[in-house]
């Protein structure tokens, strides 16, 4: 609607009128226009419109000004309409209704009929453009004469926006109301207002899940977990055993990923997905731990390589060697730098070892104190 | 296990209970679920129905994957939480940001031995690229960004450190304060910086560079030059440009990947 700029109705030299029709309402886009019933009128070179109580609101649009039309049938409640799609205004553009509007089309709503025949008469006057023959004394802006040749290949794509347009505006409106939603049973659930039973808090993090919406409703039993992530860490409890087996009892969350990931090939998991599942290892009583060492790197661990075998064998390693680095350590047992390192951390933290720490290296002994 | 709400005094309770609600005019949680889940199915076909016309889009389209990722910004949604989700289902976002969170491992887990774990984001651009093949589809700096965003919930140090102008990309836990940053950035413009060079531009003791730079040393991401002429400069592999440093050879690459 920001395409229309004010006028004083009067019809120039050389303009001529077509067909006017009363009973029509104005529509920006999708949503009704800020102004009442009114009667549209086309002439040779505009289109115009003029409230049927106050004839002083009068507004009009350069036939110029718009690309493509089309009809839309009438509905249950809803009257026929014309849709008609329009160029971008023109930086000179005089004042009009609206300054601005996120739509580049309107419709006009034939309250009282005669669509028909105002739609074939638009064709008409859109097919022979009478105005670019006949120009009037009042200068009328309009576009330049090339993009009448690009209108064609424009209204296709111009089209296709629109419709994606309003798709994802309708997708994002409905996300919305239901993170909204969401977010009220969320507090519900939190202030324990009502009964809620298991069931439904599971089924309403499911939700959560499909949506990705954050999920605030924590429990001690299954954590932030669903249905998928108690399946999904039974299916990783099976898969895993051996490749933990090979790599000395433990791996380091990034390795898992991008096994389970390449294994996979398609429906991937999320990095979250999988420390959720991972999370639920001790709830189902897998036989695999999630941990986390204090550095902040995260591992999977069997469940029976016991934190004192794994010290006891640092110490062993260490002692054998007089002393070792990380590097050392891990092509000693076939372990990632990463995580031989943090089995020496925790040997030292529990007392075993000590540390000598210069820039050649961080290197660990037996600790002696 | 016990169920709550069975039981002729739990109907009682529940019967109380709505009563109350209908009162104050608000509407019982158990009926707020039911009709999520209605809505639900109806924004499943929706979203079905743009999946069905725009999904290719998604996969080519880099600039329309930052106008998605913005738009469920704006909402509240995270499309990558899961690869469970909808999002993930029907458009294939999912898929294509936890490959590249895969791809994005590798190479840092090949080149942690040459540049401790720290890497430009423009070499690793570059390496993804290349470890896609030329019929891949195209990965922009903004995929990248998101993807390094998600693997941090796996706790393996992933971060980001703005340095002239882009970014750091951090693969190991290694633990960088301020100061630790400010010299990184100091190091950019060159490759390398020096104990003079830091307390010229950051006016620190000598004792605060040489703690800063030994930190660095010990954690793989400097390495000391003490035979360049003047004084020892420490040089930072990760800013070496790939035109200087020669590549990973497989079997170093074999080596490294556990």
């Amino acid at each position: 609607m920001d395409r229309f700029v004010w006028t004083n109705g009067l019809l120039e030299m050389n303009e001529t009128l077509v067909i006017q029709q009363r009973g029509v309402r104005l529509y920006d886009g999708e949503e009704k226009a800020k102004l009442d019933v009114g009667v549209v009128l086309l002439s040779t070179h505009r289109l115009l419109w003029r409230d049927q109580k106050n004839h002083e609101c009068c507004i009009c649009i350069p036939l110029s000004q718009i690309i493509f039309f089309e009809e839309q049938a009438a509905g249950i409640g809803k009257s026929a309409k014309i849709v008609i799609h329009l160029h971008p205004a023109p930086e000179n553009k005089e004042p009009g209704p609206y300054q601005h509007s996120k739509y580049s089309f309107i419709e006009l709503s034939f309250k009282e009929h005669g669509q028909i025949e105002f739609y074939r008469r638009l064709t008409e006057e859109m097919t022979q453009k009478r105005w670019e023959n006949t120009p009037v004394s009042q200068p009328i802006p309009t576009g330049p004469k090339a993009e009448r040749t690009r209108a064609v290949g424009i209204v296709g794509i111009e089209r296709k926006l629109e419709e994606k347009r309003k798709e994802t505006d309708k997708n994002i409106s409905e996300a919305k109301e239901m993170v909204e939603l969401s977010k009220s049973i969320a507090n519900k659930i939190k202030d324990k207002q009502g009964d809620i039973t298991e069931d439904e808090t599971i089924r309403f993090k499911s939700y959560l899940l499909s949506m990705g919406i954050a999920n605030p409703v924590t429990r001690e039993t299954h954590g932030s977990g669903t249905q998928y992530h108690i399946q999904l860490a039974k299916q990783l409890g099976d898969m895993l055993q051996a490749p933990l087996e090979e790599r000395g009892g433990m791996m380091a969350l990034t390795e898992v990923y991008c096994l389970v990931n390449r294994a996979r090939g398609m429906e991937l998991l999320s990095p979250e997905d999988l420390v959720n599942a991972c999370k639920m290892f001790e709830s189902l009583k897998l036989p695999l731990r999630l941990r986390v060492f204090d550095s902040g790197v995260m591992v999977v661990q069997l469940q029976s390589h016991s934190e004192e075998e794994m010290i006891a064998s640092a110490l062993d390693n260490v002692s054998d060697k007089g002393s070792l680095t990380a590097e050392e350590f891990a092509k000693l047992l076939g372990l990632s730098v990463l995580l031989a390192k943090e089995r020496l951390l925790l040997a030292e933290k529990m007392g075993h070892l000590c540390r000598d720490d210069s820039v050649e290296g961080l290197r660990f002994y037996p600790n002696l104190f | 296990m016990h169920r709550r709400g069975v039981g002729a005094g739990a109907i009682a309770k529940k019967k109380l209970a709505e009563a109350k609600y209908k009162e104050r005019g608000t509407v019982l949680a158990e009926d707020q679920i039911a009709q999520m889940s209605k809505q639900l199915e109806t924004f499943k076909t929706h979203l079905e129905e743009f999946a069905s016309k725009h999904k290719q889009e998604i996969r080519k389209n880099s600039q329309f994957r930052v106008q998605f990722q913005e738009m469920c910004a704006t909402i509240g949604v995270d499309p990558l939480a899961s690869g469970k989700g909808f999002w993930s289902e029907m458009l294939g976002v999912g898929d294509f940001y936890y490959e590249l969170g895969v791809q994005i491992i590798e190479v840092c887990l090949a080149l942690k031995h040459r540049n401790g774990g720290l890497i430009t984001l423009d070499e690793l651009h570059h390496r993804v690229l290349k470890g896609r093949g030329k019929f891949a589809q195209d990965v922009s700096q903004d995929d990248l960004v998101r993807a390094i965003k998600k693997l941090k919930a796996m706790g393996n140090g992933f971060g980001m450190i703005p340095v002239g102008g882009s970014y750091l990309v951090q693969s190991v836990p290694a633990e960088l304060n301020m100061d630790h940053t400010v010299v990184l950035q100091l190091a950019d413009k060159k490759g390398y910086v020096t104990v003079s060079e830091i307390r010229d531009s950051l006016k620190w003791e000598r004792e605060r560079a040489s703690h800063v730079l030994d930190h660095l040393l010990k954690e793989g991401l400097a390495w000391l030059d003490s035979q360049a002429a003047g004084e020892p400069q420490y040089w930072l592999p990760a800013l070496f440009s790939e035109l200087l440093s020669r590549d990973v050879t497989p079997e170093e690459a074999n080596q490294m990947t556990p």
